[in-house]
């Protein structure tokens, strides 16, 4: 099966740029929040900001949002086998 | 529709056509075929030079006391023996050797979806070898830690470590970029007609396998990246007197290694899902099944790499969860062993050494895999760690399984890319010794970690020594019956009767071309229209 | 002979991708050991973060995250044979990256200089949750920087290639790819920069 570029997705400019405010913004908002947070609780929260900014690199900047269903399901399932690796592990760090 | 007999010489097969001359038109070459005829000198080589290092070994454990060698090179030597044996024959050879010859003909396509990375691969493979076989002679000698380099004694030993380390981090790079290549030529090279719902369970196996190669194999990478840190920069994340835990060293090491055994074991079982087919003149029983229990084995076996872990100091609750799971995964595995009889059943079958190979891995494997539901079982495990016992339960399913399976594979797929085939009779007869040969050798093993004998000791108590004098000449059984397999294959191979297009009446893909295969391997692309085990769709009576 | 490779591009940024999933993998080990010691050092490691130089590690995340606007940019741009701009995106993406590069130099140079490296003196006596955590943020920040320097290299060798024309908006998936890899060279350090520097 061969393919040239049948299936061009082209992300404008503007869209890109858009998107990269969004993540300065959230950059800004995380720093803020971990000055004005003390205790290890807002691990969490800078972890979930991070992610929303990983979602946006990938899903725009990387073209995830364009892409066909397969390629998105073995991201899935690639996140899966490592969130599983780490929190099969947690199993004995948390409970020694 | 019948093919045509399509015996052909050499001359226009993928022997010939390349524009290079002598070596370069090998270890340049793009083509999947000649690839893996490389990968499989180059691992059956180092498989020999393992294998005369296990059978020093038991020739050491004869008796009591020092029979050869001191304690230092006995470490040594169960050192190199479990990396040669892991990492330069198993874990590459699988997929490398058959995986290439096979799995772009069984799927109807011409090449990998990236040769020259598969090429790299390979080179990756010598390199990391060569590497590996330096560290043998240089620095403080051949690494002394087991093949898996347990803190705090690897950061610590003056031997090769962080060379040898480097060596299989290259070997793992290798693997890495294989699996990422199968995974993407299943996908994307598929000739029409072959949906997956009719891919040979070989390459059910192989797909399987890729994944974990390319989830699996890079934890291995940083693995041994901080076991050359620990040495080199002192960062002490291992070190309790630095803040460091060991333990966290054997789940990074696990979460690798666990999954590597079913690099090991699942393209094994692909070969058997193909054999028995084919020598029992019966479709495969299940296919659905057996496919999805290949896809399952990958998943479940990432899960449970604990099992190796519960005298560590591990917590409860982590003994508890990965017990569990470890159970879970023996499930596809007997799902598997439950197919491949209920094939056999009202089966016509014939005893070729393809055969016999496949049959007796359903034996061996079987019963390592029941002596792995007890080193499974939290309880009884803490009995038979790390004892003689283990060293049996492994040996049966990576020898007795896959080792045998890729003996059964040997004989079934070389003959097409040779053009002829051994003899018959010493096939069988060496399969025969091999087998109780087999037997005696690591059946007593795991008679005598019951009793309490330790595994990697030099030495051990007077009353093991007769079941060790046991073990050591069935080694030599098994030994035999090796070199008699190899003779007679490889004289048959090049000097032997030549064979036709399809000699064992078949129905995959790969036994539609001419023998040997041309470069090109299909003039046109196939259309497929049967099943890889619908004798009648394919013509074949 | 081995005839002409087919061209088969979907193929191709699907090998990429496997590819990013063991880069993501080959992190993760670094990532999980950080997770299991920030259980067990809740305090040190967030003394330790308090150290770390907020100004760089955010001046940083500002430069990677521009450099990936830059890199997607260019894909958009070969995709639209603007082939001079694509040339220059590509170079704005590879100078961030030396600017990440030598804002690291910096930086580490102010913290060896004060006896921080996996190791010193002043970490081996010092309380064992300190030493943990500078030995995991040295060996992930040291290999994101390794990555940084083989991403950077792969986009000049783009770059060089849409000068010459062999990369163009008919056959562009070198560029495509070589920009995936970046991203995820920014999407690692976009988990590296909260958990080594917002731990307060």
């Amino acid at each position: 099966m061969t393919g040239g570029n049948t299936e061009q997705h082209i992300v404008s400019y503007g869209k890109l740029t858009t998107v990269w405010l969004g993540l300065l913004a959230l950059t800004a908002l995380t720093v803020w929040v971990a000055r004005h947070n003390v205790g290890i609780g807002h691990v969490w929260g800078s972890l979930a900001i991070a992610v929303t900014k990983g979602g946006l690199v990938i899903a725009f900047f990387m073209h995830m949002k364009y892409e066909g269903r397969l390629l998105r399901w073995l991201l899935f399932f690639a996140l899966a086998v490592l969130a599983i690796f780490i929190g099969l592990t947690f199993f004995d760090v948390l409970y020694r | 529709m019948t093919l045509p007999d399509l015996t052909t010489t050499t001359a226009s097969s993928f022997w010939n056509d390349t524009g290079r001359t002598g070596i370069t038109a090998w270890i340049f070459s793009t083509d999947h075929k000649r690839i893996g005829l490389l990968y499989f000198y180059t691992v059956f080589f180092f498989f020999l030079i393992a294998v005369v290092l296990g059978v020093l070994l038991r020739i050491e454990l004869m008796a009591p006391g020092r029979t050869i060698m001191g304690p230092q090179t006995y470490n040594a030597v169960f050192t190199v023996h479990g990396v040669l044996m892991i990492f330069l024959f198993i874990i590459p050879g699988f997929p490398g050797a058959f995986g290439n010859l096979i799995m772009p003909l069984q799927i109807g396509a011409r090449d990998v979806a990236f040769p020259r990375l598969n090429l790299f691969s390979w080179w990756l493979l010598i390199f990391g070898a060569g590497i590996i076989i330096t560290s043998l002679f240089t620095g403080g000698g051949p690494p002394d830690t087991g093949w898996t380099f347990y803190v705090p004694f690897s950061e610590r030993t003056g031997t090769n470590v962080s060379l040898a380390v480097f060596g299989v981090f290259t070997v793992g790079f290798s693997s890495i970029l294989t699996g990422l290549n199968f995974v993407t030529t299943i996908h994307r090279l598929r000739a029409e007609g072959m949906t997956w719902g009719r891919l040979p369970l070989f390459v059910w196996s192989i797909y399987a396998t890729a994944w974990v190669q390319i989830l699996a194999t890079p934890i291995l990478g940083i693995t041994l990246a901080l076991i050359i840190a620990e040495r080199f920069l002192g960062t002490g994340l291992f070190d309790p007197a630095r803040g460091g835990d060991p333990i966290m060293y054997q789940h990074l090491f696990w979460i690798y290694s666990h999954p590597a055994v079913y690099i090991m074991i699942l393209p094994g079982m692909g070969i058997i899902s193909e054999i028995i087919p084919v020598f029992s003149r019966k479709p495969i029983f299940g296919y659905k099944m057996i496919a999805f229990s290949s896809l399952a084995i990958a998943g479940a076996g990432s899960l449970v790499w604990g099992h190796h872990m519960y005298t560590s100091g591990m917590s409860d609750t982590a003994i508890l969860v990965f017990s569990f799971l470890t159970f879970v995964v023996a499930i596809p595995s007997a799902v598997k062993v439950f197919n491949w009889v209920s094939t056999l059943y009202r089966g016509s079958i014939s005893l070729d050494a393809p055969m016999l190979f496949s049959l007796s891995f359903i034996i061996l494997f079987s019963i390592g895999g029941l002596s792995g539901l007890i080193l499974g079982a939290a309880a009884t495990d803490i009995h038979v760690h790390d004892t003689m016992f283990v060293v049996g339960h492994f040996h049966y399913v990576i020898f007795g399984g896959a080792v045998f399976a890729f003996f059964g594979a040997m004989h079934y797929w070389l003959p097409k890319f040779y053009g002829r085939r051994y003899a018959e009779k010493p096939a069988i007869v060496a399969w025969a010794l091999m087998f109780v040969g087999f037997n005696i050798t690591y059946f007593t093993m795991m008679v005598l970690g019951m009793k309490g004998m330790p595994r990697r000791y030099y030495d051990y108590l007077p009353e093991f020594a007769p079941l060790n004098l046991v073990s050591t000449i069935g080694s030599w059984i098994l030994v035999s019956g090796l070199a008699l397999l190899l003779v007679n294959l490889f004289r048959g191979l090049f000097k032997g009767e030549s064979i036709g297009r399809n000699p064992w009446g078949a129905a995959t893909l790969e036994w539609t071309v001419p023998t040997p295969p041309p470069t090109e391997n299909f003039e046109e692309e196939p259309v497929v229209t049967h099943g890889p085990y619908d004798f009648k769709g394919a013509g074949i009576p | 002979m081995n005839g002409p490779l087919h061209k088969d591009d979907a193929g191709a940024k699907l090998g990429m991708w496997l590819f990013l999933f063991t880069e993501l993998l080959l992190f993760s080990g670094l990532f999980l050991l950080y997770g299991a010691y920030l259980n067990r050092y809740p305090h040190e490691f967030g003394a330790a973060g308090r150290e770390m130089h907020l100004g760089f590690g955010t001046l940083n995340t500002v430069i990677l995250i521009t450099s990936s606007l830059l890199a997607a940019m260019a894909v958009t741009a070969i995709q639209r044979d603007e082939r001079r701009k694509a040339i220059g995106l590509l170079g704005g993406t590879i100078l961030c990256s030396a600017v990440f590069l030598f804002n690291k130099y910096l930086e580490w140079r102010a913290e060896i200089g004060n006896g921080i490296f996996p190791g010193s003196p002043r970490l081996v006596v010092g309380p064992p949750g300190e030493s943990v955590f500078y030995s995991l943020y040295y060996l992930t920040v040291g290999l994101h920087g390794l990555h940084v320097l083989i991403g950077g290299t792969f986009l000049t060798l783009v770059a060089v290639r849409v000068q010459r024309g062999t990369i163009h908006a008919g056959n562009y998936v070198l560029l495509e790819n070589s920009a995936l890899y970046w991203h995820l060279v920014d999407l690692i350090w976009i988990f590296i920069f909260p958990l080594y520097y917002l731990i307060l």
